[in-house]
């Protein structure tokens, strides 16, 4: 099995891949091991992940698990539930900052998902179906 | 253009449903009466003497909530003398986790040596009411006549992971403006925190 490397960042190094301009449709999910209802989309989003695989679909977890969890406990979990999507765990404590640069309706609770192309972006502050999450792709995909 | 129109009210109704969930800085926040891990029941009006109230939402299973306690301890024993009492309040529905039940709070309390009211809101009326959405998170009130206007809210300090790196302690700047008669600045913050899950509204 494939080591899910975790790259820890800061806000100014995720600001990127909050807005790609190329043709691709990103879901970017802001979650933790200790969230439980985040812990429960997962498997939904990964679904997901796996059925456009192909397409010009791309998934980003950003965990906001603590820093002194990195070993403990997120890169365990990750192996455990065979996640292989691209993770990075965002430690930059000052979230009043950086909260309202994700979006300004976000209140700082998780899950949240922000699903962005060049054209669309939405962002949702509830745990995904699998069948919520595969309609909202399956229109962007094809109707860019 | 009647699309557009049609667009605009939407938007501006939109706007308006996100900003009136719950209460904004400025607003007056009503009188509750909830059940305290002594069993016995507790309302802000049991405090006759206090200038305000440092209303916590927190509970038993959240990493951030709980990393803040020993915080939030500090705060009742710096600010209690000085008029305002910290009250916490697990609005968590015991269904969607075992952990934030009433008799785990009664645990939780002992364990950390809670200095305040730590009451459960098993309806999630009160939640509701101040319109928090995540553990933990912070209201500040003051007592004007008989009114408890809301002059903060938020998050308790700018770091989450490590009291020793603060750089700014939101709550206790805004409660000392508010003791020294000015007006907190922020008066709103965001934090990460655990979404709070209420019982379904009967």
């Amino acid at each position: 099995m494939k080591k899910n490397k975790i790259q820890v960042i800061d806000f100014k190094q995720l600001e990127p891949y909050l807005h790609k301009t190329n043709d691709t449709t990103y879901l970017v999910n802001f979650w933790a091991t200790w969230c439980a209802p985040c812990i429960k989309e997962l498997p939904a989003i990964q679904q997901v992940e796996e059925k456009y695989k192909n397409e010009k679909f791309k998934v980003l977890l950003v965990s906001l698990d603590f820093e002194r969890d990195l070993t403990g406990r997120l890169e365990p979990f990750l192996k455990s539930k065979n996640i292989t999507s691209k993770v990075f765990l965002l430690n930059d404590p000052n979230q009043n900052k950086w909260i309202d640069k994700v979006d300004p309706k976000w209140s700082g609770d998780i899950p949240f998902t922000l699903i962005y192309n060049k054209q669309f972006r939405e962002s949702f502050s509830h745990p995904f179906t699998f069948d919520e999450l595969n309609l909202i792709i399956n229109q962007k995909l094809n109707n860019p | 253009m009647k699309n557009l129109i049609t667009l605009i009210f939407i938007s501006l109704f939109a706007i308006s449903a996100a900003y009136s969930e719950g209460y904004n800085v400025g607003d007056k926040a009503t009188e509750f009466k909830l059940k305290n891990i002594d069993g016995k029941l507790v309302s802000l009006s049991d405090y006759p003497n206090a200038k305000g109230f440092i209303v916590v939402f927190t509970c038993n299973h959240c990493p951030y909530a709980k990393a803040y306690q020993d915080r939030i301890i500090a705060l009742d024993k710096k600010y209690k003398p000085k008029g305002y009492p910290v009250i916490a309040i697990n609005s968590n529905d015991v269904a969607a986790n075992p952990e934030d039940s009433y008799e785990n709070m009664i645990v939780r309390a002992k364990e950390k040596g809670f200095t305040f009211p730590y009451l459960h809101d098993e309806t999630g009326d009160v939640c509701r009411k101040f319109g928090a959405s995540r553990t933990p998170q912070v209201f500040l009130l003051e007592k004007k006549g008989t009114d408890l206007i809301v002059r903060y809210t938020g998050a308790i300090d700018d770091n989450s992971q490590d009291a020793a790196k603060v750089t700014t302690a939101y709550l206790a700047k805004a409660t000392d403006a508010v003791l020294a008669g000015n007006t907190p600045d922020p008066s709103f913050t965001k934090a990460i925190g655990c979404g709070i899950k209420l019982k379904d509204a009967k």
